[in-house]
């Protein structure tokens, strides 16, 4: 293994929380000084590749031992050691925020895109945060864990809502 | 239309018109392959700016999941990219099977691998075709399409669908191949080099081809890595990243395989990378078929893999069974996978489709996270099309390899 975690601790030692040793070498940081931290990993540590984005809800996981309810997951792997870690920020509910980091990665931006149009983080320093898969009207953020599965008839999508009333009339 | 009527006054009234204009290009158009839609900033015909529209076939694949059991989630998983179902299903199940820790037999391990390079052959056979039919060449359709069909017939054979194949399941597959099937891709994986040949016959020396397709979207390696271009897309540009190499999985390990990689990152050079993509498929079919006979009678789904019926409520007898009480059903609810999280990557035909999973004991996922290729590719197309023409963006989108089922999930 390429990557020294103890290294990493002592020069960001504000910045990870935790480090887990699961299937992959996890790292959960602070929303603080993360994008320096990431720009680390990609300049200096080789991790130039940055495979997935994502938000998790845990909302009423059984198995949550922290207090805030999303996770934004980064998967990054570096091509010459074959090394691919995982790395964790946590967002509260109420602050639903955090940094971007598509001036690094290019192909960040459709990920936080889609990441703000499922789970209603927002991504400071993004260049154009709107909807993505969802109608820019929509209202809600489909992949929480409280938004139903299917809507009642007074929630629908207004657009829909006009289309039925007008078929309906004829 | 009244803005039509006043731009084209102003066109005949002022002798060089300067200002940008704005077209939409889809949802409907032939070649977007799929519902994509294009909104452009044109100056003449040269593209200044683009912006993809997508979403147009948002399924909500990711939340039906969370309220599907696992097994339930494989035939989703079909949905997704639905020109190549089997690598999506194997992905899906290889991150179930992480999270378990099954051990899947050897014999499901190649008949999956066979599946895969099955499939990437279907897949990039119809890439050839519309790529080139976009571009102006209508014949290779035809020949493609026929080879295609032989193929698809065989899937028919294996699992009875053509398309949507649902034919991995999670610690395995579904059923074992008959001697037909076998002999019947022997007899294709004799026959297929001879037509490829036949393929690059008809247009590595045809003019417009070469016209169309050499210094179109060139890509450099670095800005390629940085846009997370993945396959052939990213291998055209230099680099031999594969995830069968990188971070073997089924029985990739055990083949022998070139991974091909081109020079200038055009599409010229993409085209090249998934012609030979083809070559290195069939053999590696070729030499799964040689390693069946060995594996003979093993089974082909692995020990503790889980039933297709998972109910929701389940409870383990506690205490145990008693022999003349019979069960009783007290205690917790049983924990049909760990609790935690797993991570698993494949090589697509398109390029690397990763599945992320965190699990909470119950038969349900409670994320199920799909980085599919196409999302990433389509993402790329404002950087690689800046500067390019309006015919060139149909080079582009063909190059690309995307499937909009596969990118709006």
């Amino acid at each position: 293994m390429n990557l020294s975690v103890e290294e990493l601790q002592k020069k960001f030692s504000s910045v990870i929380k935790e480090v887990k040793r699961t299937d992959y070498l996890t790292l959960i940081c602070e929303r603080e000084g993360f994008v320096e931290f990431m720009e680390y990993l990609k300049d200096n540590k080789g991790f130039k590749y940055l495979i997935d984005l994502c938000g998790v809800d845990y909302l009423n996981y059984p198995y949550k031992d922290w207090d805030e309810r999303f996770e934004v997951v980064y998967h990054l792997y570096n091509f010459e050691a074959k090394e691919l870690i995982r790395v964790k920020v946590r967002v509260p509910e109420d602050d639903c925020w955090h940094y971007s980091v598509t001036p690094l990665w290019k192909t960040a931006n459709w990920f936080e895109r889609e990441c703000y149009d499922m789970f209603g983080i927002e991504f400071k320093g993004h260049p154009d945060l709107r909807r993505m898969l969802m109608p820019y009207d929509w209202k809600g953020y489909p992949l929480r864990k409280d938004y139903p599965l299917e809507l009642d008839e007074e929630s629908e999508w207004e657009v829909y809502k006009e289309l039925k009333k007008r078929t309906k009339g004829k | 239309m009244g803005l039509a009527i006043e731009i084209n006054k102003k066109q005949i009234d002022e002798d060089s018109w300067s200002e940008h204009f704005f077209i939409n290009m889809g949802p409907q158009h032939p070649s977007t392959h799929g519902v994509l839609r294009i909104f452009l900033e044109l100056d003449g015909e040269t593209i200044i700016n683009c912006d993809p529209i997508i979403g147009y076939l948002h399924r909500g694949v990711e939340k039906l999941a969370e309220n599907l059991n696992y097994n339930q989630g494989i035939v989703l998983s079909d949905r997704l990219d639905y020109i190549s179902s089997a690598a999506n299903n194997v992905a899906f199940a290889l991150a179930v099977e992480r999270l378990m820790g099954l051990k899947v037999p050897r014999r499901a391990r190649l008949l999956r691998t066979i599946v895969s390079e099955m499939a990437r052959i279907c897949n990039h056979l119809l890439w050839l075709a519309t790529h080139a039919l976009d571009i102006g060449a209508m014949t290779v359709f035809l020949y493609c399409f026929r080879d295609r069909e032989w193929l698809l017939n065989i899937f028919e054979r294996i699992c009875g669908a053509r398309l949507t194949h649902s034919y991995v399941r999670v610690g395995g597959v579904r059923l074992d191949f008959t001697s037909e099937i076998v002999d019947e891709l022997y007899k294709f994986t004799e026959e297929f080099p001879s037509r490829i040949l036949d393929y690059e016959t008809l247009i590595d020396v045809n003019r417009i081809w070469l016209k169309r397709t050499k210094g179109i979207a060139v890509v450099p390696l670095e800005e390629a890595i940085n846009l997370g271009l993945t396959g052939p897309c990213l291998r055209g540009s230099g680099i031999a990243y594969d995830v069968r190499k990188y971070r073997p999985y089924d029985a990739y390990d055990e083949v022998e395989f070139v991974v091909p990689t081109g020079k200038t990152g055009d599409t010229y050079d993409r085209y090249r990378v998934r012609m030979e993509e083809l070559r290195q498929s069939n053999s590696i079919i070729r030499q799964c078929l040689d390693k069946l006979p060995e594996t003979e009678g093993e089974p082909v789904i692995a020990e503790g893999a889980p039933e297709l019926c998972m109910p929701e409520k389940m409870k383990e007898p506690v205490p145990k069974p008693h022999p003349k009480l019979g069960a009783i059903f007290k205690g917790e609810p049983k924990k049909w996978v760990p609790v935690g999280e797993s991570f698993a990557s494949i090589e697509s035909p398109k390029g690397e489709l990763s599945v992320y999973l965190v699990s909470d004991g119950s038969s349900k996922p409670w994320r199920w996270r799909i980085r599919t290729p196409s999302f990433v590719h389509v993402s790329a197309i404002p950087h690689m099309s800046k500067g390019h023409m309006i015919a060139d963006l149909v080079a582009i989108i063909g190059t690309l390899d995307i499937v909009l089922g596969d990118s709006d999930r």
